[in-house]
């Protein structure tokens, strides 16, 4: 069989299972798992670069991901003048003088030389920054956070349109890789994973707590949309007229409409960076790349710079995770911080790009979409399977309560036993590397 | 009378959490070295393996308890925990003998088997949480404290308390008892000599008739003893909630790396060293200053340099500020 009619069937029969959930179930949820199907096939380019490529571990996707979430606020919410008023200039003087901070200690680090005076002279400078910045900041959060505290009590955004965000998105993430490789590229691969697996947790609490910033734990709601609202489309009435004429009910019609319109938007946004990814894959730069991953010591002796290159492509991935974090975000309309989840974002972008086949742009898209799909339908599956199996006992016995409670923990061990399953018997997935 | 009074304020919200704190993580991140010694590769799986081994010690706690088996006024998971590390063994013995052996077999990279050991965690994950459920869960009994803060201030006449509970005198004695058993197998011991060897070079350790396949075991063996200890220990001390073993990696890998990855050592320095910076960053030094500065200088807010809500940020920024400054960690580990 063929490469182009192997791979030609795999994502018929992904097209088939996702038209089958629209015939059973319902063409809503059908569109909703082509949607997330569509953004997870982006997360899983991105992590595709990082390992598939050059062969670096992120354990610290759903950081990335969760920063491009927190642009869709930034850019695309209203600024809330009042709380700028307030102490919004002060907030951000504040995080200026962090800033200034660390960037004059570093100065110090680079400029004395080494010894006492340098390690004092450093600690002073950082110790006595930090309780400026403290001074400033705190009076001007806790001025901004005052503002309608039920509904606002944040700074807002700069009112752009969200799809702005998505680059923005992308640019925060980059930002946050360029540290965290700064730091631990060049060292042992595990460190990476530990560091990000680090930054991910601290991207979440910082969302979580920072109220002035997104609102913290109380969410930001009613984000703007790209694509028209169900109920304006359900008030017009050439809108109607053409649902009815198609033989739709209109309100199931417009939310189908609204739907489709995100998907036509990510589906554009793949086909984007798929189209990227492929470029810089056969390019020498993505030569080079795969030559670095599969021998460093050689690439290095033929004089390439394996950290650079490593930090460049780290980057690059993490940005690729932060355009598709925005994304989820302007899908679900709204920002809540609480339902980042490493098994949804880290594990389970990660088993997408193993189990589509590492290394190969297209397996990656494939795998985003097949395991969005399992993992969708896992639960309903599991909760067959132990009715199944729990059909034989007794109704009201603790031991089958128990065990159709537990369904929705099948997720996880599933997903570990693909895993597993996958990397032993398949370790190049389901369309390999060529 | 003063400086009595922030002392012990100061030793009763600093001092003994961090220390029983800490002792935790050593025993945590002893189990991360040394499979990071013996079988080079980060172990993800860790925190899960700490949940498990926790998890079957409540389970018979809980059955011990509705026999109406006690352990007078110390906790009855104590009695509970030979079974669970015997069934920690059996777990990790099974994982070792169904996952890690074949890619041993391969030499596959280290990269490789950190992938694998997610996968082990996820599953364990799964396990855990289908057999007890996600929730909290209580299991400790017996006395409450050794010393509560009524009887202290009552013995001492002091206006600050200091209470030291049942679970932090037993985490930390615990904790030095293993640790000694510990280095005395490592030290004196035949198998703990040959493991040290195999950690320091596998190729000669080979040459020298060392059994690879003994030595993985014995490592697994005595990284599931010392996980569900750990586990135990901060279930007791805390609640047992399986998301929060997950949670407790971060530190954890922390603590094993600021000490050096591969070094025992320097995994117990680095449990206290990140367990005392994250209390003492995120403690509220109001209550021990108001004692130390003049009136006119006292402090009106908390004085807490961080919330409570980033201690992860602690042992992450020391995380990385060993990493630029010294890869190898403060006591030399392995690994560059």
């Amino acid at each position: 069989m063929s490469e182009s009619l192997r791979n030609t069937i795999y994502f018929a029969i992904v097209a088939l299972l996702i038209i089958g959930t629209g015939m059973i179930q319902s063409w809503n949820s059908a569109l909703f798992i082509l949607n997330m199907g569509l953004v997870s096939a982006i997360m899983a380019l991105g992590v595709n670069l990082q390992w598939g490529f050059a062969g670096l571990f992120n354990v610290g996707i759903m950081g990335f991901v969760a920063l491009g979430g927190l642009a869709t606020v930034l850019t695309s919410m209203p600024p809330v003048g009042e709380a700028w008023a307030a102490g919004g200039l002060r907030v951000l003087f504040g995080l200026a003088l962090g800033a200034a901070t660390i960037v004059a200690a570093a100065f110090a680090y680079k400029r004395l030389d080494p010894g006492r005076t340098q390690t004092l002279v450093m600690v002073a400078i950082l110790v006595v920054g930090f309780f400026v910045f403290r001074y400033v900041f705190d009076a001007g959060v806790e001025a901004v956070e005052a503002v309608n505290a039920s509904t606002e009590g944040y700074l807002g955004g700069l009112g752009l349109p969200i799809l702005m965000s998505w680059p923005v998105g992308g640019v925060l993430a980059a930002g946050a890789a360029w540290i965290i490789g700064k730091a631990a590229l060049g060292l042992r691969s595990d460190y990476l994973a530990i560091a990000t697996l680090g930054i991910a947790e601290i991207v979440i609490a910082v969302m979580k707590n920072e109220d002035w910033m997104a609102r913290g734990v109380k969410n930001v709601i009613g984000l703007p949309r790209p694509v028209p609202y169900e109920i304006d489309l359900q008030n017009d009435p050439s809108f109607v007229e053409r649902a009815t004429s198609w033989g739709l009910d209109p309100v199931i019609a417009s939310s189908l409409y609204v739907k489709f319109g995100y998907a036509v938007l990510f589906t554009i946004v793949l086909v984007i960076l798929f189209v990227m990814a492929q470029a810089a894959l056969k390019s020498p730069w993505g030569r080079m790349m795969r030559a670095i991953r599969d021998n460093e010591v050689a690439a290095e002796a033929m004089g390439k710079d394996v950290t650079a290159r490593h930090l460049q492509i780290f980057i690059l991935g993490s940005a690729v995770c932060g355009i598709a974090g925005a994304m989820i975000t302007t899908l679900d309309g709204q920002l809540t911080p609480t339902s980042y989840q490493p098994l949804r974002f880290t594990f389970l972008i990660w088993l997408m790009v193993i189990v589509g086949g590492s290394g190969n742009n297209l397996g990656a898209v494939l795998g985003g979409f097949v395991i969005w799909f399992f993992w969708v339908q896992v639960e309903p599956m599991g909760h067959a399977l132990l009715s199944f199996l729990t059909s034989g006992m007794e109704d009201g016995t603790p031991l089958k309560n128990h065990l159709l409670e537990s369904a929705a923990h099948m997720r996880l061990l599933t997903m570990g036993v693909i895993l597993l399953c996958v990397l032993r018997f398949n370790p190049r997935g389901l369309i390999p590397e060529k | 009378m003063d400086l009595l009074n922030a002392l012990v304020a100061l030793l009763n919200f600093v001092v003994v959490p961090a220390t029983a704190y800490g002792a935790q993580l050593a025993l945590g991140a002893l189990g991360v070295t040394l499979i990071y010694g013996i079988l080079r590769f980060s172990n993800f799986a860790h925190g899960d393996t700490m949940a498990f081994g926790a998890m079957v010690t409540v389970l018979f706690t809980w059955l011990f308890q509705s026999w109406g088996i006690g352990f007078g006024p110390l906790p009855t998971a104590l009695l509970a925990l030979p079974i669970g590390i015997l069934g920690c063994i059996g777990l990790l013995l099974l994982t070792d003998r169904m996952v890690y052996r074949f890619y041993r077999a391969q030499k596959a990279k280290p990269v490789i088997l950190v992938i694998v050991s997610m996968g082990v965690m996820f599953i364990m994950n799964g396990i855990v949480r289908f057999i007890i459920g996600p929730g909290d869960q209580r299991f400790a009994d017996g006395e409450r404290f050794i010393i509560s803060v009524r009887d202290f201030r009552e013995m001492t006449g002091l206006r600050e308390g200091l209470a030291l509970k049942t679970t932090q005198g037993i985490t930390v004695i615990t904790a030095v008892i293993v640790v000694a058993l510990l280095f005395w197998f490592l030290n004196r011991t035949r198998t703990g000599k040959s493991m040290r060897a195999y950690s320091d070079n596998e190729d000669l350790a080979l040459l020298s008739g060392i059994n690879p396949e003994r030595v993985v075991m014995v490592t697994w063996i005595i990284v599931a003893a010392l996980a569900t200890i750990a586990g135990v220990l901060y279930g007791l001390d805390k609640t047992f909630k399986p998301f929060t073993y997950f949670m407790l990696l971060l530190p954890i890998f922390a603590s094993a790396i600021v000490g050096g990855l591969g070094n025992p050592l320097g995994a117990i320095a680095g449990g206290f060293v990140i367990a005392f910076s994250e209390v003492t960053i995120t403690y509220a030094w109001k209550k021990v200053l108001v004692y130390l500065m003049p009136e006119p200088l006292e402090p009106d807010g908390l004085v807490q340099l961080l919330s409570t809500d980033y201690k992860f940020a602690v042992s992450f920024s020391i995380l990385l500020i060993v990493l630029i400054f010294k890869p190898t960690g403060l006591f030399r580990g392995k690994s560059v």
